[in-house]
């Protein structure tokens, strides 16, 4: 097991280092900042100030050295010069992972709890109103788009505050900008305050479809040969639920969460957008706009890390979970 | 498709000699579209589905306002006169959400022909030649899989001017990989069957026993996986272009439309509801319709009704 993650891990440098080269030449290509640098300013920038630009951003570098240059640079620590003067991507990206993160961490926990509860429930009385209750609501929020839903929630919120007389219901910003009464309670009840609605609205991208799955994968499990011996031999339902069908009904659960984690970072995208937080969808969405080359790649770089992360996270979790599974 | 005599389905007809114990010869299509017919969610959605795709590209000719004009009335809630009301600055909501419609299944479904076109040649050719041609082309398609289909299209388009087909073209650019996965699994067994043998025995070159062959056989898959891509592809487009980065005025979509009345669900509500509405319709439509090709194709996957 450890020599296989120690392969894993080793194997994934290559690939990383590959699926990098090809993202920058991706986002090189698709945006000139130094142009945008001579033409958006009022007054416009002089020669020397725009050749300076360029070089400050290293657009005048070959790609194969500027590439180098980056990668190397990032193992120190050193994310690049943004367009922008002044701003350390490096300390930019951790500031806003871990807002992120939270918001991410708790999603998924969310969705997996609703996950399995409403599919197993779905699952033991499959074909009663209760299931196909729970089979349409899931097929409703499979096609329902998070932005859409997302303002639908915001207003919701607004709404709640307002008849409630409260601020409890955070719709702006993970935080508010400042606090009355600041103590250590006050910031937490604020901080979870301001969590709930997103984190019901990212949990919403990935809910529908793990309820299928587990779902699915109850069904075929309570179907089996022994699930029926547990219970003939006189075992209650309840223990032969929790103890024999519902663990090996969550193997494969395991494996889609982990690798659904590309969709859901896309979610919080939308999700940190409309709610206003300064997560790292805010970062995207602003190096995007300002053809930040090192800032877009920071983030590309941090998802792929993490993706490629729970990519064996979810590997190994299949073989911790299915002893039939061994890895040598 | 029904009427060709015995399309190449090879295996499915009996020897004379079984006949008699049959009700009907059916071609392997035939039975697909049985299947698909009896399935009443897919009939009721291709319905609907239908219904929205020729009202969204015909209704526009036969629609006195234009989207793009403005009319004498602002602000106006749903009347006789204006189906879906009218927004702030004149213009009328109905037209919006036609051409709105128009443009997001224009781009979901050139995402899902192009990924499909690419994605299915992709991993037939890999799963056909295998060996040394199909490590490298999967170990590309894996590469693109590890993109973050959301992220990259959300950086590319930023910067192409957002006409519909760039962002056609970006996203299906970052979808076919899953098409070539699921193609090249099922080349992979079905290069092994006797009628490829024979094909090759008969001296077809690879090129027909790929295009005539193999993918036609492959089809099952590969409808379903496109069927599925249209929903994909309108709930990318939608977000991308809610976000400022997809469609861009003076042309619209259902995403720009929710976005324009993001700040209006309390005062205008009907240009809030209306767009989205849409969105959840064609994606919800597109995935039963999906739901049911799949049952049709592959029945064995079908649980049993009690």
């Amino acid at each position: 097991m450890l020599a296989y993650t120690v392969r894993r891990i080793l194997v994934s440098i290559p690939v990383l280092i590959i699926s990098t080269f090809v993202v920058f030449l991706v986002v090189i290509n698709s945006g000139d900042p130094v142009a945008n640098f001579a033409t958006s300013r009022q007054p416009a920038p002089s020669k020397a100030a725009v050749a300076a630009f360029a070089r400050h951003i290293h657009a005048n570098q070959p790609v194969m050295e500027r590439y180098w240059n980056w990668i190397t640079g990032v193992l120190h620590g050193d994310f690049g010069p943004s367009v922008q003067a002044n701003l350390n991507i490096g300390h930019d990206l951790f500031t806003r992972f871990k807002v992120t993160f939270t918001l991410v961490a708790a999603a998924m926990i969310l969705a997996l709890i609703m996950a399995v509860v409403f599919g197993v429930f779905s699952a033991i009385r499959q074909y009663s109103a209760a299931d196909y209750t729970i089979t349409f609501f899931g097929f409703l929020f499979l096609a329902m788009p998070v932005f859409w839903f997302a303002v639908l929630l915001k207003q919701a919120g607004i709404w709640f505050n307002q008849k409630t007389g409260s601020q409890f219901l955070g719709t702006i910003g993970e935080k508010s900008p400042y606090l009355e009464v600041d103590t250590t309670w006050n910031e937490f009840t604020d901080h979870v305050g301001h969590l709930i609605l997103p984190t019901i609205t990212l949990a919403l991208v990935s809910f529908a479809s793990w309820t299928r799955y587990t779902r699915a994968s109850m069904l075929e499990v309570l179907n089996s040969d022994y699930v029926r011996l547990a219970r003939a031999k006189g075992l209650r339902r309840g223990r032969v639920m929790t103890r024999h069908a519902l663990r090996t009904a969550l193997i494969p659960l395991a494996t889609v969460t982990a690798l659904d984690i590309a969709i859901i970072l896309g979610g919080a995208v939308i999700t940190e957008t409309i709610f206003q937080w300064h997560g790292m969808g805010e970062m995207l969405v602003q190096a995007a706009t300002t053809l930040d080359v090192y800032r877009t790649m920071a983030w590309l770089l941090l998802s792929a890390v993490v993706v490629i992360g729970f990519n064996l996270i979810a590997d190994l979790l299949y073989a911790v979970l299915d002893p039939r599974i061994r890895y040598d | 498709m029904t009427d060709i005599e015995a399309p190449g389905s090879a295996g499915t007809q009996l020897p004379p000699g079984d006949r008699e114990f049959t009700v009907r010869q059916r071609t392997q299509t035939q039975l697909v579209l049985r299947r698909f017919v009896r399935h009443r969610a897919a009939m009721i959605s291709l319905f609907v589905f239908v219904l929205i795709l020729l009202w969204a590209f015909i209704g526009p000719h036969f629609w006195h306002y234009s989207y793009q004009k403005y009319t004498e009335d602002n602000s106006k809630p749903p009347s006789l006169k204006h189906p879906f009301g009218t927004d702030s600055s004149g213009y009328d909501g109905y037209a919006q959400v036609m051409r709105g419609t128009q443009t997001s299944l224009k781009i979901a479904i050139m995402i899902a022909l192009g990924s499909t076109f690419l994605g299915a040649i992709w991993g037939a050719v890999a799963g056909f030649y295998r060996g040394i041609v199909d490590a490298v082309m999967m170990r590309i398609a894996d590469l693109v899989l590890t993109l973050p289909l959301f992220a990259i299209a959300l950086v590319i388009s930023s910067r192409t001017g957002g006409s519909w087909y760039w962002i056609a073209i970006v996203i299906a650019g970052l979808t076919w990989a899953y098409v070539a996965r699921v193609v090249r699994s099922s080349v992979l067994s079905l290069r092994e069957k006797e009628f490829i043998e024979a094909a090759r025995a008969l001296g077809a070159s690879d090129a027909r026993i790929i295009f005539r062959h193999l993918l036609p056989n492959a089809l099952g898959p590969i409808i379903v996986n496109a069927t599925i891509l249209v929903a994909t592809g309108i709930l990318t487009e939608t977000a991308l272009s809610f976000l400022g980065f997809g469609v861009q005025p003076p042309d619209t979509s259902l995403g720009l439309l929710v976005s324009q009345a993001q700040t209006a669900v309390d005062t205008r509500p009907w240009l809030f509801y209306i767009p989205g509405a849409f969105i959840i319709a064609i994606a919800l439509t597109i995935n039963f319709i999906g739901d049911g090709l799949r049952d049709a194709f592959d029945p064995r996957q079908q649980r049993v009704r009690q």
